[in-house]
């Protein structure tokens, strides 16, 4: 019956009919981009969006080739200034005190006596001019000079086999990185910006420069490092930003 | 079934594809909006009514799951366009001339548009040109999320910072074609329904 009326109609009922069908079809578009707030606010919508960053983790895992290097620049293309970011503003940032700091080392670890300022500048020490990238999009070039990370874990006798790396800054901020990452040899443990002592607003008296992470995974103030196999998450992970964001 | 009269002008794969990347170049344009909006190439934000996310990490959320819709979904009709000749058939051959011609003729409202199975010069271009705008962004995209690992790619874009402007500049691209090809899809309304049913009227 439906058949014989679809096959009888004239081209005019056709028609009205595509008109009507068309007309519904952009009303319900209006209405869908008239609650899109409310649509994407879902937390059906935002499971699937968060599951898409853990499975863009695993892809990015799979990309990250460990011997790699960022590109490095000649001094001639440092950033000057180079800007400060933070999640709080310039005037709040903290003034650590480098004599009585200790930095304490826990989790997959064999070795962990804390370590004072002096017995981390006797340490080996590299440079590095690369080209640090904000997750908000801009990015500048700055000189940055410590110890190689993956000889500071090799010698407190980290589980170089575990999956993270976290930290806990002076500053209340927290983040972690993926081991990898952490192996990587222009990943450090910054001292000194453009060859002087780190200033406040950088992360004195020591902070985390990876090349091959986005800025906020280059934790400063550090003030404690804990290897574990538990995933850590940090302070802008927790709010949705991507775990792994390496560049 | 073909009823009679009727001609089927846009294959199923091209229909569903096409769609798809509405909604897929929607969710891409509004979220990266946004994250544009968090550092600014220019001294212009977009309206934040227009964006997609809430916040910067919102829209990040958002333009990295959107991108394996936009991808896939594009890699799907590039291969098939390739292989199934429906490229070949419907864009080419195409010329600067003859485009230059239909697009004066269409600005002069002289432009037949009879048949719709068959593109005039103006629509080659631009759907060509919309493809390789895309295309671009794919590539410009891929080399500011990975400018250590995929390095080449960013050495050819004029490395990270270089890569952030051909985004900008392929998005605007995409932008124009879009708005321009909508506008016309509203001047010839018998397109609409064609690019929903893949059939249109036979022009005999």
């Amino acid at each position: 019956m439906i058949r014989n009326f679809l096959a009888h109609r004239s081209p005019q009922v056709a028609s009205l009919e595509r008109r009507l069908f068309l007309r519904r079809g952009l009303s319900l578009g209006a209405l869908a981009l008239l609650s899109g707030c409310n649509v994407t606010d879902q937390e059906s919508v935002q499971r699937v969006l968060w599951a898409m960053s853990r499975w863009n983790d695993r892809v990015q895992d799979w990309l990250f080739d460990p011997k790699r290097l960022a590109p490095e620049f000649p001094e001639s293309r440092i950033t000057k200034p180079f800007p400060f970011n933070g999640f709080y503003a310039e005037d709040e940032v903290i003034e650590v005190d480098g004599g009585r700091y200790r930095l304490e080392v826990g989790g997959l670890v064999k070795e962990k006596k804390p370590w004072t300022l002096a017995e981390l500048y006797a340490l080996p020490q590299v440079s590095q001019v690369t080209r640090l990238i904000c997750v908000e999009g801009w990015s500048a070039i700055g000189k940055w000079s410590g110890v190689r990370f993956s000889d500071f874990l090799q010698r407190i006798g980290a589980d170089l086999t575990a999956k993270y790396v976290g930290f806990k800054c002076a500053d209340k901020y927290h983040g972690s990185i993926d081991m990898a990452t952490a192996l990587h040899p222009q990943t450090q443990l910054t001292f000194r910006f453009a060859d002087a002592l780190l200033p406040a607003k950088y992360g004195f008296p020591m902070r985390l420069r990876a090349p091959t992470k986005l800025g906020f995974k280059n934790p400063k103030f550090i003030a404690a490092i804990h290897v574990t196999n538990q995933y850590p998450g940090g302070y802008w992970e927790d709010q949705g930003y991507n775990w792994h964001s390496g560049s | 079934m073909t009823q009679a009269g009727w001609v089927e002008i846009h294959p199923l794969v091209v229909r569903i594809t096409h769609w798809v990347n509405v909604l897929a170049v929607f969710l891409m344009l509004t979220s990266g909006w946004q994250i544009y909006n968090a550092a600014p190439l220019f001294a212009f934000v977009f309206p934040p009514r227009l964006t997609l996310g809430g916040w910067l990490a919102g829209a990040l959320l958002w333009h990295f799951a959107a991108m394996w819709l936009f991808a896939l979904n594009g890699l799907v009709y590039v291969v098939y366009g390739v292989v199934s000749g429906h490229f070949r058939r419907k864009l080419l051959p195409l010329s600067p001339r003859a485009a230059l011609r239909d697009v004066r003729a269409a600005l002069r409202g002289r432009l037949a548009h009879d048949d719709l199975s068959v593109y005039n010069a103006a629509q080659r271009a631009a759907y060509v040109a919309l493809i390789l705008a895309l295309a671009l962004l794919v590539a410009s995209g891929l080399a500011i999320w990975k400018p250590v690992q995929l390095y080449w790619l960013a050495f050819l874009m004029g490395d990270y910072e270089g890569a952030r402007y051909v985004h900008f500049f392929a998005m605007a691209a995409v932008v124009l074609v879009v708005l321009v090809h909508v506008a016309m899809a509203v001047l010839v309304p018998r397109t609409l329904p064609a690019m929903l049913t893949g059939r249109a009227r036979r022009v005999s």
